[in-house]
């Protein structure tokens, strides 16, 4: 039975995007700009692809089923009635590939790769006698990043907060995106009072401080949705689809939050379209104004557009390891880098210490953050030449 | 006597991602003291990379001098190292630049930027530094220099920031003065005492001027010599007379025929084939071989050297040179006919297409806290304009006295605050937008920037074909392809370039392409707002020949917006001054430049550089009179 | 001058009426009072009569915006609306819901350890960054400059609660050089405070440093730039003279940008560092979900940058003389 929950749908739409991208390079749009900008760039090929490593991740750990229950004969359990009885975990594609990691449990603390557990308890030995020793592991040497304090693999705990990761950091700005669009091109072609609508609009949502908008929306509406591990029947509308997902509103509070910078961008880009003479022309052949946004002025939008999506990935992974942190993140039991980093922080005082934990979050955030920003960098250079730094010749 | 600068085989290069651009490709001359030198080419050409290369300044790490010597007073600058140019750079040879009103810093004094030279090179205290900058302000005759001396530039206007540009330039009593198009972005009016004060300046200081520009007329009244630059290289170098006198270089000849004047009133302009080769990859000989009218074998090949073919006289083209001539392999390829072919419209109807009475185009000026409306600019302010059936009013006047306006006024672009718009018998102005959609079609404008005219994310078929779109929702796909092509052929385009984006154009292919989208509606009345302006001569000489055929071959008529009066003369026929939002005369284009009534329209008029017409008669290609023998 | 700062401040006005209404809707209509006393109360032992006692004793038994049940005035008057968002338009904050405390005293009394840590953090940072910046901007196009954005990229690429765990792990802990947290009254703060600031310079350099030294690449790029050094003036002139006036208008709005995010930088740093300020104040009230002072601070926060955007306007007609003469 498959399940789908909202924050799915944002990765299924980024995959049809990118594959969307990729066909149209040959063309003339953006996509096509930008990559003759990046395919010279070998810096910025490579951090292409370790960004798509990450998002195959995302997409094969989004795509999940619920399993039938079996009875203690053997056979697919049934209520009552004869309905199939389901699992209420929704195992992803990810989970199944990598189950060997996800039920590999050990007791508690491990280091990585090591053969025996880290902290000492009473063994007893084979002749009875019980001692304090370190115990040995269920699977010795299994555990390349080593396991956390309920024995749970810390190098699967990094993998599914890629997904994480990758809903925040782009799926926001695919929320933000038609709004910012529809609203900036509007205020700056109609200008007048609709200007001063949409201008007084994101002033005011500027002005409260994001961090604490969030907050309060995630307060108010995050509490209830589903933060990971099983599913009640109650979370599932439509049978299959989970629409009240902690992940989802944070994804949707934090474009609501990040949509001003955006759209005042394109607002501005708009009013300087607007006095363009190709908009001049169309207008002589009494195009109509909805016409003219659609042919001239959204078209000539869009690079701003993808350059704020690749410069903000970066920013907003970064920022909901904070929020999670703060613990108006995603739910606890949900993969995330920030969670890890919390639990993380009270072992870095132990004596000696764990620090696998912290280890795998930045090892993974790190080289998650890095090649967007690089590849970012590469996009802007590619899409807006004027920010461009060594002035050449014409 | 030693020449101020001596400037030796100069070669510029840039790194570029299309491999390495030949900016400047082997330049040699020299001006001597006091000695006016004008560099004139079209874009591209290399004079201004020149011109920062003689001041070290040319723009690092893309660009580089790869070799030659620029020789000031004896000593060759290039491997000087960086202090000593510094010492050379604002002291010994000053610049002043095209764009007055981003040249001067906008967060310093004048006073502030003219004392920095001087501080910098003259042994002065700050008092005396101050005294010297209001000197210079009050030599270059710009009024008050005292209360100047504290002002910030954006107070002042752009002739008013380039005699800034000119005092703090001669602050120190430079050998050498480089002024890279001093004038192309001021009004005529403004651009006359710019030059004048140029000149007296010279007179008073002995400084030598090298003075770079595109505009013919220009050198013509002000050089003492010239050197015409073509692809990075000089083509021909001769005392200002004798270059317009007797023009040597096929190209310098093209390039002379192909300015518009009266003279060449119902002719054809003439034009240069083809377009300049890419600095990365010119031909191993003349580069301008591929596009002469005189091309022989060998001339790609073998590089014709700067030679004196009469006194003090160089050209460099093999065409002269007799050795060259009589080898095997010099035989023409080509052999253009000498005569510009005729080109008339027939003479415009009585009757008017259109009639603009009293248009007013009036914005609010708000201000305030509550932002009230304290008053209005007048853009436009109450204009009478008639345009006969099948002829060309052009409507001049200088930057801000409100053409353009005027002209999408007219075409309802902009909604006019009062008057009349009456096309064919109906007023425009008072007309709904739904209603004005059944006019649009037969008002149509052409615009001045072939860059920003076209939405680079069309191809030119889906550009030409929006007018069809809106204008005639029930045309068939396939007629209307049927139409685009046709039209692109009318402009003197390939249809097969039809799924082709803009970037893949020329500036004036582009400028092809917005008349094409114009013409594709059938229009009766097209306002060409500044339509040439932006374009190189030899380029602006095809589009206004392309126009000029289309008003005969369909009976068009024209607004012309211009500030250009000698593509007025040419073109137009019947001409309206406009001067802060009126029109100050209005007559026929032969009366209005023989007998100007109105004052602002003399100073105008007598602003305009000009080439004595008398030479006109002169310009022809080398070999002309072996051509009438065969 | 006069009229153009006041027209800004009137400008002001309708978005502080909205920030103010927007909080409302958010806290009063879309969290019912009912949901706030169950979640205060506790999920479990909740009688109907003890969620309106709660009510009644935090003066939330009134209907958010208008009430039917009262005649004239008092129909917008009576409502949460009225008592609880409006005074907040002269800063009376009310009382916190869980403890019942003065949230305006408290504010007064916890803005200044705040201050003590994100001024000196904000001032040497963006001393620091710009120095680094021009530095980068004088070598362009050099090792020097490739080499140090390479390295800005590198640090913006790691979250800040790294540099804060790794810092007070190495700084802290194994060098001993500074307390790891804690806070005292008056000068005895300082000490407390090397640490967090010094993390929080370090965790600012990469974004800061690229992105001014995009701003000054942007000014050397510019027609007067050419001028100057035509005039034969020094790089070093050009850039620290003309280049840096010019960039500090870009500068500018950077940093009054940033007045919303030192709020926001020192809600983790002031609860890492235990230090007793506004952000630890937020942080805590956000954990035992306070909203009386998570609205008050909402509306603290908007008042802030709303005045940061005023200050703007104004320091632009400092800088620039073509804004100061208009």
């Amino acid at each position: 039975m498959p399940v789908i929950l909202a924050t799915d749908l944002i990765v299924y739409f980024l995959a049809a995007a990118i594959v969307y991208f990729a066909f149209s390079v040959m063309g003339e749009g953006i996509a096509a700009r930008a990559w003759a900008g990046i395919r010279t760039n070998r810096l910025a090929l490579v951090c292409m692809a370790v960004l798509f490593v990450y998002f195959s991740i995302a997409l094969l750990d989004s795509v999940r089923y619920r399993d039938r229950v079996f009875d203690d004969s053997g056979r697919h359990a049934l209520t009552e009635k004869g309905e199939a009885i389901y699992s209420p975990q929704a195992l992803s594609l990810l989970d199944r590939a990598l189950s060997d990691l996800r039920t590999n449990t050990e007791k508690s603390y491990s280091a990585p790769f090591a053969r025996y557990l880290f902290t000492k308890e009473s063994v007893e030995l084979p002749n009875g006698e019980a001692v304090r020793d370190y115990p040995a592991m269920k699977h010795p040497g299994a555990h390349w990043l080593g396991t956390d304090k309920v024995g749970n693999d810390v190098l699967f705990s990094a993998i599914k907060g890629v997904r994480t990761a990758i809903v925040i950091g782009a799926g926001t700005t695919l929320i933000m995106v038609p709004f910012a669009i529809f609203f900036g091109v509007i205020a700056g072609y109609y200008g007048g009072l609709i200007d001063d609508i949409v201008q007084y609009i994101y002033t005011t949502l500027a002005s409260i401080p994001g961090v604490l908008l969030i907050v309060a929306f995630m307060l108010l509406f995050g509490t209830s949705g589903y933060q990971g591990g099983l599913i009640s029947q109650s979370q599932i509308s439509l049978s299959f689809f989970v629409l009240n997902e902690r992940l989802f509103w944070l994804a949707l509070i934090l474009g609501i939050t990040s949509w001003t910078d955006l759209c005042r961008l394109i607002r501005g880009e708009t009013l300087k379209l607007r006095e363009l003479e190709y908009v001049q022309a169309s207008r002589a052949f009494g195009v109509s104004k909805p016409g003219i946004i659609a042919r001239h002025i959204v078209p000539n939008v869009m690079h701003l557009v993808l350059i704020t999506f690749v410069l903000q990935f970066s920013g907003l992974v970064l920022a909901e390891a904070i929020l999670s942190y703060i613990g108006i993140g995603v739910g606890p039991q949900m993969g995330s880098w920030g969670n890890m980093i919390n639990t993380a922080r009270l072992e870095l005082s132990r004596d000696p210490i764990v620090w696998w934990n912290l280890f795998a979050a930045f090892v993974f955030m790190f080289s998650l953050v890095l090649p967007a920003n690089i590849f970012g960098d590469a996009v802007r250079d590619a899409l807006d030449p004027r920010l461009r730094t060594g002035k050449g010749w014409h | 006597m030693t020449p101020i600068l001596k400037v030796n085989n100069l070669k510029t290069y840039f790194k570029t991602s299309s491999g390495l651009a030949k900016a400047v490709d082997g330049v040699s001359f020299e001006i001597p003291k006091g000695g006016t030198f004008a560099l004139v080419g079209e874009s591209g050409s290399g004079k201004s990379i020149t011109a920062l290369s003689i001041i070290q300044l040319v723009p690092e790490p893309a660009g580089y001098i790869a070799g030659g010597e620029v020789i000031l007073n004896g000593t060759d600058i290039v491997p000087l190292d960086e202090r000593k140019k510094r010492e050379i750079r604002g002291n010994k040879i000053s610049m002043i630049f095209q764009e007055p009103m981003t040249s001067l810093n906008p967060v310093f004094t004048i006073g502030d930027q003219v004392m920095e030279a001087i501080v910098l090179h003259q042994d002065k205290s700050r008092t005396e530094a101050k005294r010297a900058a209001i000197e210079m302000l009050d030599k270059v005759q710009l009024p008050d220099p005292e209360r100047l001396f504290n002002e910030y530039p954006h107070r002042l206007s752009g002739g008013q920031r380039q005699r800034v540009m000119i005092a703090m330039a001669l602050a120190c009593k430079p050998d050498l003065l480089i002024a890279d198009e001093p004038t192309t972005a001021l009004d005529v009016t403004i651009q006359e005492e710019i030059l004048k004060l140029i000149r007296e300046m010279k007179a008073q200081t002995g400084t030598a001027i090298l003075l770079i520009t595109h505009n013919m007329a220009l050198v013509y009244q002000n050089a003492d010599v010239v050197g015409v630059m073509y692809a990075g290289k000089l083509v021909e170098v001769a005392p200002g007379k004798a270059l317009f006198r007797n023009p040597m270089h096929p190209y310098t000849v093209k390039l002379l025929r192909s300015i518009p004047g009266h003279e060449k009133r119902g002719k054809a302009l003439d034009t240069i084939a083809g377009t300049v080769p890419p600095a990365t990859s010119y031909p191993k000989g003349c580069h301008f071989a591929g596009r002469c009218p005189r091309e022989m074998e060998g001339c790609a090949m073998i590089e014709p050297p700067l030679t004196e073919w009469a006194p003090g006289h160089q050209a460099a083209c093999h065409l002269y040179d007799a050795a060259f001539m009589s080898q095997p392999h010099s035989r023409p390829l080509r052999q253009e006919p000498d005569i510009l072919p005729p080109l008339t419209v027939p003479p415009a109807e009585r009757e008017a297409l259109l009639e603009v009475k009293g248009l007013k185009t009036w914005y609010p000026i708000k201000k305030g806290v509550l932002k009230r409306t304290v008053g209005f600019v007048k853009a436009v302010d109450g204009i009478d304009i008639d345009v006969k059936k099948g002829s060309t009013l052009a409507l001049v006047g200088e930057s801000g006295c409100g053409k353009t306006t005027a002209g999408k006024s007219i075409l309802q672009l902009i909604r006019p605050t009062a008057g009349e718009i009456v096309f064919k018998g109906r007023d425009l102005s008072s007309l709904k937008e739904r209603e004005l959609k059944s006019h649009r079609s037969l008002l149509q404008i052409i615009f001045q920037d072939p860059y920003s005219s076209l939405n680079p994310r069309l191809t030119v078929r889906e550009t030409i074909e929006e007018g069809l779109k809106a204008v005639r929702p029930g045309m068939k796909r396939e007629e209307r392809i049927e139409k685009v092509a046709s039209v692109m052929e009318r402009v003197g385009l390939s249809p097969e370039m039809m799924a082709r984006y803009p970037h893949e154009f020329s500036g004036g292919q582009r400028q092809r392409i917005g008349i094409a989208r114009a013409l594709a509606v059938d229009p009766e009345f097209i306002v060409c707002d500044e339509a040439v302006s932006a374009l190189d001569v030899s380029v602006q000489a095809q589009i206004l020949n392309l126009l000029k055929s289309i008003q005969r071959d369909f009976g068009l008529s024209f607004l012309f917006i211009t500030h250009d009066l000698s593509v007025v003369e040419y073109i137009a026929d019947e001409v309206a001054v406009m001067y802060a939002g009126k029109i100050v005369e209005r007559a026929p284009t032969a009366e209005i430049f023989s007998n100007p009534k109105n004052d602002y329209t003399k100073k105008l008029l007598s602003a305009v550089p000009r080439i004595d017409e008398r030479l006109v008669s002169g310009w022809r290609l080398p070999g002309h009179d072996i051509l009438k023998q065969d | 001058m006069l009229s153009y700062i006041i027209r800004r401040i009137l400008y002001a006005i309708p978005i502080i009426i909205g920030v103010n209404v927007l909080t409302a809707l958010l806290f009063f209509y879309v969290n019912k009072p009912d949901d706030m006393a169950r979640k205060i109360l506790g999920e479990k032992n909740v009688t109907p009569a003890a969620i309106e006692n709660w009510k009644r004793d935090h003066g939330y038994n009134l209907p958010s915006f208008v009430n039917t049940e009262e005649e004239g005035v008092k129909r917008v008057t009576e409502t949460i609306f009225f008592q609880k968002s409006v005074p907040l338009l002269w800063f009376d904050f009310g009382r916190s819901d869980r403890n019942n405390i003065d949230i305006g005293r408290e504010i007064k009394t916890r803005m200044w350890p705040s201050l003590a840590i994100s001024l000196p953090m904000f001032t040497a940072g963006l001393v620091i960054n710009l120095f680094l910046a021009m530095m980068l901007a004088y070598y362009r196009a050099t090792y020097i400059d490739i080499w140090g954005v390479v390295l800005a990229v590198v640090l913006m690429s790691v979250s800040t609660l790294f540099y804060i765990i790794g810092g007070q792990y190495i700084l802290g802990k194994i060098l001993r050089l500074f307390p790891i947290s804690g806070y005292d009254t008056g000068l005895h703060a300082a000490k407390f405070l090397v640490l967090p600031v010094i993390i929080g310079i370090i965790a600012s350099i990469g974004v800061g440093v690229r992105f001014y030294r995009t701003v000054f690449l942007e000014e050397i790029n510019k027609d007067h730039i050419r001028t100057a050094r035509a005039k034969g003036l020094t790089e070093g002139r050009v850039l620290f003279k003309h280049a840096l006036k010019n960039a500090m208008i870009p500068v500018l709005t950077n940093v009054v940008v940033s007045i919303p995010f030192l709020f926001y930088g020192s809600l983790i740093m002031e609860t890492f560092f235990a230090i007793p300020g506004l952000g630890n104040f937020t942080i805590d009230a956000i954990q035992s979900q306070d909203f009386a002072i998570v609205r008050s601070m909402v509306y603290l926060g908007s008042i802030l940058y709303i005045i940061g955007l005023i200050l703007t306007d104004i320091s632009y007609t400092l800088v620039d003389p073509r804004v100061r003469f208009e």
